[in-house]
């Protein structure tokens, strides 16, 4: 007996990347660099989220030769995305082998009502949530690892808390629910109720949950795992700070160490006196339409 | 083959923490009737009788071994005798060399594997695989981009095959499985490991030498 594409294999890939940080690349120069600095996986992108905001206009999966010369130039693991509920771009990347797909918010969505039903895919996707409902829907289509979505390309940490915050909140609150409630609350939550019911018994996700959208520097990794995270997606935090390799290190020893101070000192003075993270937005100023956020739910 | 309550109690095992699917193994130790802790710090591994280093990025975990100076510390226990279970990060980690790649490794057993040997993600799978040490009952193997054995030494013993490689391996006090006992419900190969570490730690104790190492 020999079984691929299964949840067991799909989740487990996710469960190997656990304490690790996966970065944003968009040529292949930019993977070497990511997986010289300790990164346990890349997400291969044409534009990354800072540039994908600023350049407006709609923002697809990317070139498949680029997504191809990444994968060749790296042994870690290549992610690559796919616009909310385009399953022929999904198709298209489950054919190339990439070894996870994001069905990201940061892309246009090409279905405003719709997922991708990912249980159809050998390929493992993670999606991004806003609260425990979107996670666990996502999980219930297929999803084999849940990110937080924060705010992409803002180099702002605190959509991010917020999502991490919401989600773990919640299922601290399951556990104590008393089981004739759990029905309720799935209603309310807007999820299967054997998922809610598997939470709460659990205490965490049946999936692993990292944590995405505007992290710029080592502390910011050591919060977003303190608030429990199990590992970092970092887009434009990397290669849009002015030391790209100083940081990728940086934000890799802070996410191992994350608690210990020292370590993060140790790891923010290794950036040196010039360094200088992304600069971020504001998220106040941005009006609804701009937020990558409300995309899919 | 589990082992006998008292005697586990004073067994402490450690899962080398610095990134992977370190808590899955942790829970399969407690399945398996022992408690694990994390090893993060040359503190932590000083305390352990046995060491397992969990799936993962190799290279991720080679570089965080050199630059917290974990690597050295880790080396100098194993070839003092500390059982060390590698599972599939793992047995990159601890093999002589890599084939095909200039990637550092610990050399703690003598084989040579080659890396996402039967695929990338869409071809890892589950497989029931014959592993005649652990009884008659096929062990449900979960093998995910993982890497076989090209080669090895003459001191080797062979204890899995997968396609006409070897895919767990054991030299004296060092196990190497390409595959996650950690992600099933069989606790085998880990009841294994187990007996791995209580020998050791009773050879030890006869010999008059305690095979923890005292944190100065």
């Amino acid at each position: 007996m020999t079984e691929t594409g299964t949840i067991t294999v799909k989740r487990g890939l996710a469960q190997m990347l656990k304490g690790g940080v996966i970065m944003d690349v968009v040529t292949p120069e930019q993977a070497a660099i990511a997986q010289d600095a300790g990164a346990v996986a890349v997400m291969a992108l044409e534009r990354i989220p800072a540039d994908i905001r600023a350049d407006g206009g709609v923002a697809r999966m990317s070139n498949l030769e680029l997504v191809q010369s990444i994968m060749d130039a790296v042994t870690i693991p290549v992610m690559a995305k796919v616009r909310i509920g385009h399953f022929a771009e999904a198709q298209a990347l489950q054919a190339l082998g990439v070894d996870f797909i994001d069905e990201s918010e940061v892309l246009t969505p090409a279905d405003e009502k719709y997922h991708v039903s990912k249980h159809l895919f050998t390929t493992p996707f993670v999606c991004g949530a806003r609260d425990l409902g979107e996670a666990l829907r996502r999980i219930a289509e297929g999803a084999a690892m849940i990110r937080s979505k924060g705010e992409a390309g803002s180099g702002n940490i605190v959509e991010a808390v917020r999502h991490m915050r919401s989600i773990r909140d919640a299922i601290k609150e399951l556990t104590v629910v008393p089981e004739e409630e759990l029905t309720a609350r799935a209603r309310d939550l807007g999820a299967p109720l054997e998922l809610v019911r598997e939470a709460a018994r659990a205490g965490r996700l049946p999936v692993v949950l990292f944590c995405a959208g505007g992290v710029s520097t080592p502390a910011d990794a050591a919060l977003m795992m303190q608030l429990g995270a199990e590992g970092i997606f970092v887009g434009s935090g990397i290669f849009k700070s002015n030391s790209p390799k100083a940081f990728a290190k940086a934000i890799v020893d802070a996410t191992t160490h994350f608690e210990d101070p020292n370590v993060i000192v140790a790891a923010s003075k290794s950036l040196g006196k010039g360094a200088q993270a992304m600069a971020g937005i504001d998220l106040r100023n941005l009006p609804e339409s701009e937020l990558l956020a409300s995309r899919g739910n | 083959m589990a082992p006998k309550a008292g005697i586990s109690e004073r067994i402490s095992i450690g899962v080398l923490a610095l990134q992977g699917d370190v808590d899955e193994h942790i829970a399969a130790m407690r399945r398996a009737g022992v408690s694990a802790a994390g090893v993060k710090t040359r503190a932590d591994l000083a305390r352990v009788d046995g060491l397992i280093v969990p799936g993962g990025e190799s290279t991720t975990v080679m570089k965080l071994l050199a630059r917290f100076e974990l690597g050295k510390p880790l080396q100098e226990r194993v070839r003092a005798g500390l059982p060390l279970w590698g599972t599939c990060m793992g047995t990159i980690v601890v093999a002589r060399e890599v084939v095909g790649l200039e990637q550092p490794t610990l050399g703690l057993i003598d084989i040579a594997v080659r890396r996402n040997a039967f695929g990338r993600q869409n071809d890892s799978a589950e497989v029931a695989l014959p592993i005649p040490v652990l009884g008659a009952e096929p062990f449900p193997a979960i093998f995910i981009r993982a890497p076989w054995i090209e080669r090895q030494g003459r001191g080797v013993q062979s204890l899995a095959e997968r396609d006409g490689h070897s895919v767990m391996v054991r030299e004296r006090n060092v196990l190497c499985t390409s595959f996650h006992p950690e992600l099933t419900a069989d606790t085998r190969v880990h009841e294994y490991f187990l007996s791995m570490v209580l020998e050791a730690s009773q050879a030890g104790r006869a010999a008059g030498i305690g095979n923890r190492q005292d944190v100065a």
